[in-house]
């Protein structure tokens, strides 16, 4: 049986987390807002009473084509909505009337951890938040931290955090062109890409010790050196890598299939999209060039000779051409970077911030000191706020760190491009067909650990 | 003074409480009751702060407005980046939204409001967004406790779910 909004037996079906939230809001005197009546909408519901709400709906409908809508529940566990990724859809047949994404899914109090730990160890919760793009996490928050200390990085570390950011740059775009292949139905795309992100994997493990989740940038630099077999590997990656783009694209570029799903699908004027804080190649496709790289660089991103991949149509095809090229951008820089390679230390040599060698613990008191007071104390960083940007594969990634002049943070922020983007899959998609939806979601890339961190 | 201070004291006197400048980022502590006709400005030419790139908050429970509200904004034409910062009022935290001058603040604005209950006037979808709808309490407060989340399906934890389902004191 269909239950009739409001109706004793309402309260009877209605999930419970629904049922909280409009007890809640009645004791609040206000009505339930969109996305809480959706979410109560679908919980209130099972298939079969979904089925026969919508087969009465039919029953009454006065003219030929008339028909309610149907509710139906995507996710948040769907093979094809990029995550734990919950959309909320309203369908009249094929076309999406409404559609609410519901996250949260995925949320871990990062920001919270963070407040419990000191600044190094903060790193370690950080890089967690958007998984496939850790080290720009880590960078952005090492950014602000080291604004707030006024802490120099020598420019050694600045090419090593530029060359590994690059890579990890390459390595997220190829899990996005992998997986968006599946939720699209091209299969073979997803194991070229997996091959290269792979060896990128490697050197990520040969350099940082872990393949994902590294914490490798600290405040003032990286944690170590680069090892002496790196290059030769880079270089090995480098030489291959524009041949084995040329391979994606072949597979995709001119394949009807691929052109027929992304062509003019999910498109808003660049205006609507930086009205909805839309950052990343999702925007660039429209056409803006706006990259934190070239309008603020960081990092010594100036010193490097590259393109900002601009699209005109701003559809899905478009987005997807942007990452395609902007990873031949990224082997650029990185061939730049190794081949200017500054020599000089890795990190700041500041005593009270940074760890001491570890080869001086065995000799020297004073180092033993500095790396006993700074492990288990941590550093102090003045009082004060800082907001740090970087570019990440997805867009523009922030990072805001409040001190209060103690050991532990204050608060730390993460503006996360997944999240913001995710916002714009509702006036993307209204009016458009589910499948467009799929591919909508796919070509903005969101990384659901990011959105719900 | 800044330029953007000027220009925001030209239409709205009175809305700039304070200027800070610190490590190269400026901070305008805007006044509450004005936020939203400041926004409409700085969105607007001659500043053209079109793209606001986050909305967040902290919290000073020694404060007597507690909540402080920071908001990044960026000028694509320009290159230049401002922050506005208001305080939200430690009883009944609330401000004005500003999603109807920046549509991004309406997930950002949610996100505010669940962990740091900072209510935002006329915001058109203030709900619950990270945390489940029916969770008590907004975590990122200071005197939320950390640690101490209830335990699912604790019958399959060995000694019954009590122990594990309570929730330690603050």
């Amino acid at each position: 049986m269909a239950t009739v909004p409001g109706s004793p037996d309402q309260a009877a079906t209605i999930a419970e987390e629904a049922r909280t939230a409009s007890e809640a809001a009645t004791r609040e005197q206000r009505e339930l807002t969109p996305t809480e009546r959706a979410i109560a909408g679908v919980e209130a519901s099972t298939p079969k009473e979904a089925l026969t709400r919508t087969l009465a709906a039919e029953a009454s409908a006065q003219g030929p084509g008339e028909r309610g809508p149907m509710v139906i529940n995507l996710g948040p566990q769907h093979p094809s909505t990029h995550g734990v990724l919950r959309l909320i859809t309203e369908l009249d047949g094929e076309v999406v009337r409404d559609v609410h994404p519901v996250i949260g899914y995925l949320h871990t109090g990062i920001e919270k951890q963070c407040e419990n730990k000191t600044y190094w160890q903060a790193v370690t919760c950080v890089t967690r938040c958007d998984y496939l793009a850790p080290f720009f996490n880590i960078h952005a928050y090492n950014l602000a931290v080291e604004k707030l200390l006024g802490l120099e990085v020598p420019p050694r570390a600045e090419y090593i955090r530029v060359m590994m950011c690059e890579l990890n740059r390459i390595s997220s775009h190829l899990v996005w062109l992998g997986t968006s292949g599946l939720e699209l139905g091209a299969m073979s795309v997803f194991f070229y890409a997996y091959r290269e992100r792979e060896q990128v994997l490697d050197l990520f493990e040969m350099v940082a010790g872990d393949r994902m989740n590294t914490r490798y940038f600290w405040p003032g630099g990286c944690a170590e050196d680069l090892p002496p077999e790196f290059e030769r590997e880079l270089r090995r990656l480098l030489d291959v890598l524009p041949s084995r783009i040329d391979e994606y694209e072949g597979l995709l570029s001119a394949n009807p299939i691929w052109l027929e799903r992304t062509k003019g699908v999910g498109v808003l004027p660049p205006d609507e999209l930086i009205n909805l804080g839309v950052t990343g190649p999702s925007l660039r496709a429209a056409g803006v060039d706006l990259d934190r790289r070239k309008l603020a660089p960081y990092s010594g991103y100036e010193h490097f000779d590259f393109q900002i991949p601009v699209g005109a149509n701003g559809d899905s095809y478009d987005r997807y051409l942007m990452r395609i090229r902007e990873m031949r951008e990224s082997a650029r820089i990185l061939g730049q970077a190794i081949d200017g390679l500054p020599e000089g230390r890795h990190i700041a040599d500041d005593r009270k911030v940074v760890l001491p060698p570890r080869e001086e613990l065995a000799t020297s008191m004073e180092a033993l000191i500095h790396h006993f007071k700074l492990v288990t104390e941590g550093f102090t960083v003045p009082e004060g706020e800082a907001y740090c940007a970087v570019e990440s594969p997805r867009g523009e990634l922030g990072c805001y760190v409040v001190s209060d002049g103690s050991p532990k943070p204050m608060r730390v922020h993460v503006r996360d491009p997944s999240f913001v983007n995710l916002q714009a899959v509702r006036p993307l998609t209204v009016g458009t067909y589910l499948a467009d939806l799929i591919v909508t979601v796919g070509m903005l890339d969101p990384v659901m650990g990011g959105v719900d961190r | 003074m800044s330029e953007a201070r000027d220009l925001i004291e030209a239409t709205t006197p009175g809305a700039v409480l304070e200027e800070i400048e610190e490590r190269g980022e400026l901070t305008l502590v805007v006044e509450k009751e004005q936020l939203l006709s400041v926004a409409r400005f700085l969105q607007g030419p001659p500043l053209s702060f079109v793209l606001l790139s986050d909305v967040t908050c902290a919290d000073y429970p020694d404060h007597p407005d507690r909540f402080r509200l920071a908001y990044q904004l960026t000028s694509i034409e320009s290159g230049t980046f401002l922050r506005l910062r208001v305080w939200a009022g430690a009883q009944n935290p609330e401000v004005s939204s500003v999603t109807p001058v920046w549509k991004t603040a309406n997930w950002l604005e949610r996100e505010v409001y669940d962990l740091f209950g900072v209510r935002f006037t006329d915001h058109p979808d203030l709900c619950r967004i990270l945390m489940p709808l029916d969770w008590e309490g907004h975590p990122l407060r200071r005197d939320y406790p950390i640690g101490g989340e209830e335990v699912e399906f604790s019958h399959h934890v060995l000694g019954g779910g009590d122990a594990m389902t309570r929730r330690p004191e603050a």
